[in-house]
């Protein structure tokens, strides 16, 4: 008798709503850790003095800090939605699949359209607060 | 643990796998690919088509398999029993979802190929036929039988209302196939300490029974970061049970009966 292999798993599993979802809240909030260390840093320097605070405005400012801001903010919206979905569910509701397949649709519908609105609030130039 | 890949020894051998024409002038050819694995050769598992022709084939996928077993392959190994989805024992994962092959119709299945491996994450003891051992233990963990300490007189019934058995009545129509656990990507990655969504929906079960006196021991038991809290409401387990239970909710319920105790 030889050693029993492990079955297929991840590689076979077809990539359902379900982990899709899960796998997209998990990343989002490890991806969202990442920002708060931004956060702490653009708050440092308003402390530091406004030599500091400039520097970072303009580096936090630059096109390319300006796609990873709004990766950051995309991750927002949709861990938040979503952590909407888990509260409810942790209230015991929405537990039925067919429920849960309609909440689904749902968080990623108000995900985008957050992200969007907000995006478009902060980047053009006479909406929003720009 | 987390690991996204197989071992070098559990990945199918992409070269070894044979192919079983369909017969001549078969009407309604369809292929199906069948997770082999021979625990006599030691060789890595593989993945063998065959061809079979539908319109001399019965209508679900425990049929087909059958079909290759006495018509092509008698070497090809699989538990079934009752083919009407009440025994649990032909659970597998078909095109990409666990289910009961006997339940399973192959035309519901759409169109193409039909891929047949054995129950995800799981040693392999020959082709689709899994070492579900550690899914029994968890099951027995749970002490899934009726625990009262209130004596009742050997004439009398431990009588209950409508509304509590109606309580158990969907958890009890658990058939302890294992598709639901196996589905699960957490147990997966912690299956020696997660107990997973069926032997959690038994333990549920016996927490709601009104006729059960060990509520608080049983909780007590689940309330460890592992054995209960490793459930992430992914909800494959919900998506997956081909008896339509809700494992998911069940889990949910535990949860919160946990934090109810402690107010």
């Amino acid at each position: 008798m030889h050693e029993r292999p492990l079955s297929p798993h991840l590689s076979i599993y077809r990539f359902m709503y379900t982990m899709a979802l899960s796998i997209l809240h998990r990343i989002t909030g490890v991806w969202m850790a990442f920002g708060l260390c931004a956060l702490v840093y653009w708050l440092m320097s308003a402390a530091a003095g406004e030599a500091q605070y400039g520097r970072a405005t303009v580096l936090l400012g630059s096109a390319p800090a300006r796609i990873v801001l709004l990766l950051w903010l995309a991750a927002f919206c949709y861990h938040f939605a979503n952590g909407l979905r888990h509260l409810a569910w942790d209230a015991g509701l929405g537990l039925e699949r067919r429920a849960a397949r309609l909440s689904g649709r749902i968080v990623l519908a108000l995900a985008l359209l957050a992200f969007l609105g907000t995006a478009y609030l902060l980047f053009c130039p006479r909406a929003g607060f720009a | 643990m987390v690991e996204f890949t197989l071992p070098k020894n559990s990945r199918p051998d992409p070269g070894a796998g044979r192919h079983y024409a369909a017969p001549g002038g078969a009407v309604r050819p369809r292929t199906f690919r069948v997770y082999r694995f021979d625990p006599a050769s030691g060789a890595r598992p593989r993945v063998d088509s065959y061809e079979l022709d539908m319109a001399s084939c019965g209508p679900m996928v425990l049929d087909a398999l059958l079909k290759i077993k006495n018509e092509i392959d008698p070497t090809l190994s699989l538990r079934r029993s009752c083919r009407e989805g009440i025994c649990g024992s032909c659970a597998m994962n078909i095109n990409g979802v666990n289910t009961l092959a006997c339940t399973q119709s192959c035309a519901e299945l759409g169109g193409g190929e039909v891929r047949i491996y054995p129950l995800p994450h799981l040693p392999v003891v020959k082709d689709l036929v899994a070492d579900l051992g550690n899914f029994y233990a968890q099951y027995a963990a749970v002490k899934p039988w009726l625990q009262a300490r209130t004596p009742v007189s050997p004439d009398r019934e431990r009588l209950q209302s409508k509304e509590d058995q109606e309580k158990i009545d969907r958890p009890s129509a658990c058939i302890l196939c294992a598709c639901c656990s196996t589905s699960c990507p957490s147990y997966w990655w912690n299956g020696d300490r997660y107990l997973g969504p069926a032997a959690l929906l038994a333990a549920y079960r016996w927490i709601v029974d009104s006729r059960d006196e060990a509520t608080g021991e049983r909780l007590d038991a689940l309330n460890d970061p592992f054995r209960l809290y490793r459930c992430h409401t992914i909800m494959n387990c919900t998506e997956a049970c081909p008896k339509d239970l809700n494992p998911a909710r069940a889990i949910a319920d535990i949860k919160r009966l946990m934090l109810e105790r402690q107010h």
